[in-house]
């Protein structure tokens, strides 16, 4: 699905980390934790193409980043779900509307039923004509898995998912997310809450990834 | 929930130039209207000014009293035997009495007045060899003069096909403005909304989606102008005073009958510019927004 092969990435003030390789396969489920300013946004980024990594190569559903045209990379991210981590919206559409927008953007149908149900998994069924500059952090957290999952992903890219949702809510969304990894779709989520991955653990075989040191290090069951 | 409607709103409507292009559009097809009747007219006069003074001619014989009719006959065999004159016939004494009347008055003795003989020539094809006509008549009749209007009648021609290029220099540099027009705002909306174009990326949305949402509402916007330019333009010229009570020249300007027709494809035109340099002008933004 996505793999990296000795990629280092650097902003200009020195490597963020280096000689990565990894492989995310179909159907797996990751979790990349580390600590803030690790390194974790910059990896997802490359995930889905936004960056090209300064050295190293990324294949992206079987295809070469860097050669891709930036209409290859948008078939590519059509069967890639993002979740932000700044979540970023159409402000001028309703949350329903902007939910649907990887269909309406590919020009793919769009059931509105299973819209409604989407938006009721989510608890946003209420604030489905809301505008987005409307929604609190969780509102807008919750929207934006809605989107990155509307279109049926093949991965599933979210990068701290959960930071702004209570206790319950986290746990209704990963619940929806392990659903979705259990029909095939591979899961890669950034997140620092170390609660939330063991109580993934508990009902997926789901690996840990840690970017510390400059490194990634895939962990063990040490969590 | 269908796919189009969206479609059509991915792009924010608000913006300072939300009304640049509709207004530039408007004022640009009603200049394109009058550019238009203009060419057109001046097409039109220029043809019946040529067409209508080519396909007659004056001899003029002026002569000693004893020497006229001869000379009068010897044109008139010159001309006879000239390829190119379908006709010639001496005008009647009375007919030129009438055409002196109104300077001369009605009782007017031409008998006692030493007038020029005058001899009415119609052409056909492209007339005859003038240069060789006149030196024939030079030689067989000194007195007469062969006059084919051209002298005078050049110049209009002239004026008026002069008078068409110009107008449609004028179409050509309003369509250039219409384009700048176009491409500003293209730019300026494409620049104001690079948040939106990121995040459509983002949920896979390719450039000719992107630039469609962008190029629609433009293009649409000039289309709607130039469909109020160009039916104010044409309510105008209607406007303008009766044709054949006004100055002779001025009486042209306008449309007649199918070439009112003529102006509807103003604003299609300026939609196809708009859509056209809309889109470039998207593509060329879009290559640089990552
Ligand atoms: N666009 C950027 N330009 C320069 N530095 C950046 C940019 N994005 C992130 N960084 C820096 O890279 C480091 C890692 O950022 P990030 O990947 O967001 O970490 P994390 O998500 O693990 O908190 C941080 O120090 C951040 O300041
Ligand atoms: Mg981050």
């Amino acid at each position: 699905m996505i793999s990296l092969d000795a990629v280092s990435h650097d902003y200009g003030g020195g490597a963020l980390f280096r000689d990565v390789t990894v492989q995310v396969e179909p159907g797996s489920f990751y979790f990349l934790t580390g600590p803030s300013g690790a390194g974790k946004s910059t990896f997802m980024k490359i995930c889905y193409g936004e960056l090209k990594p300064s050295s190293g190569s990324v294949t992206l559903l079987k295809r070469d980043l860097a050669a891709m045209s930036r209409d290859d990379l948008a078939g590519v991210r059509e069967r890639i779900g993002v979740v932000h981590q700044d979540c970023s919206f159409l402000d001028h559409l309703t949350l329903a509307q902007n939910v649907a927008l990887p269909l309406t953007a590919t020009g793919r149908p769009i059931s509105g039923s299973d819209l409604d149900d989407l938006m009721g998994w989510v608890g946003l069924t209420d604030r489905a004509d809301a505008k987005p500059p409307t929604l609190s952090g969780g509102e807008r957290q919750r929207a934006a898995l809605a989107r990155a999952i509307v279109a049926g992903p093949s991965v599933l890219l979210a990068d701290e998912p959960t930071g702004n949702l209570d206790w319950e809510m986290s746990q209704r969304l990963l619940m929806l997310i392990i659903e979705l990894n259990r029909m095939g779709t591979a899961v890669v989520i950034a997140t620092h809450d170390l609660t939330l991955i063991r109580f993934a653990k508990a009902q997926v075989q789901a690996r840990v990834m840690r970017i510390a040191g400059r490194k990634l290090q895939l962990a063990g069951a040490e969590l | 929930m269908s796919t189009r409607p969206i479609a059509d709103l991915v792009v924010p409507k608000a913006g300072q130039n939300v009304w640049l292009v509709t207004l530039s559009a408007a004022a640009m097809a009603f200049l394109a209207v009058f550019a238009l009747a203009l060419s057109m007219s001046a097409a039109r006069l220029a043809d019946s000014w040529a067409q209508a003074l080519s396909e007659t001619a004056t001899v003029r014989i002026a002569a000693q009293p004893d020497e006229i009719e001869a000379q009068t006959a010897q044109v008139l065999e010159v001309l006879r035997t000239t390829p190119g004159i379908a006709a010639a016939t001496v005008m009647a004494q009375s007919d030129q009495a009438a055409l002196l009347e109104p300077w001369l008055g009605p009782d007017l003795p031409l008998d006692m007045l030493p007038l020029p003989r005058l001899i009415e020539v119609t052409e056909f094809g492209g007339g005859p060899d003038r240069q060789g006509l006149r030196l024939r008549l030079a030689a067989e009749a000194p007195g007469a003069v062969y006059d084919d209007h051209t002298r005078w009648r050049r110049p209009l021609v002239q004026a008026a096909s002069r008078l068409q290029s110009f107008a449609l220099l004028s179409l050509v540099l309003i369509g250039g403005v219409m384009t700048a027009i176009v491409t500003l705002a293209a730019s300026v909306a494409l620049s104001a909304n690079r948040q939106v174009i990121r995040v459509l990326r983002l949920v896979g949305a390719r450039d000719r989606f992107i630039a469609r949402a962008f190029v629609r509402r433009i293009s649409r916007r000039a289309l709607a102008g130039a469909g109020v330019g160009t039916a104010l333009g044409m309510a105008a010229l209607l406007a303008l005073p009766d044709p054949a009570s006004a100055v002779p020249v001025l009486a042209g300007i306008g449309f007649h009958g199918l070439s009112w027709l003529w102006p509807l494809s103003i604003p299609a035109l300026t939609f196809v510019l708009a859509w056209s340099s809309s889109m470039a002008t998207a593509f060329h933004i879009l290559r640089g927004v990552t």
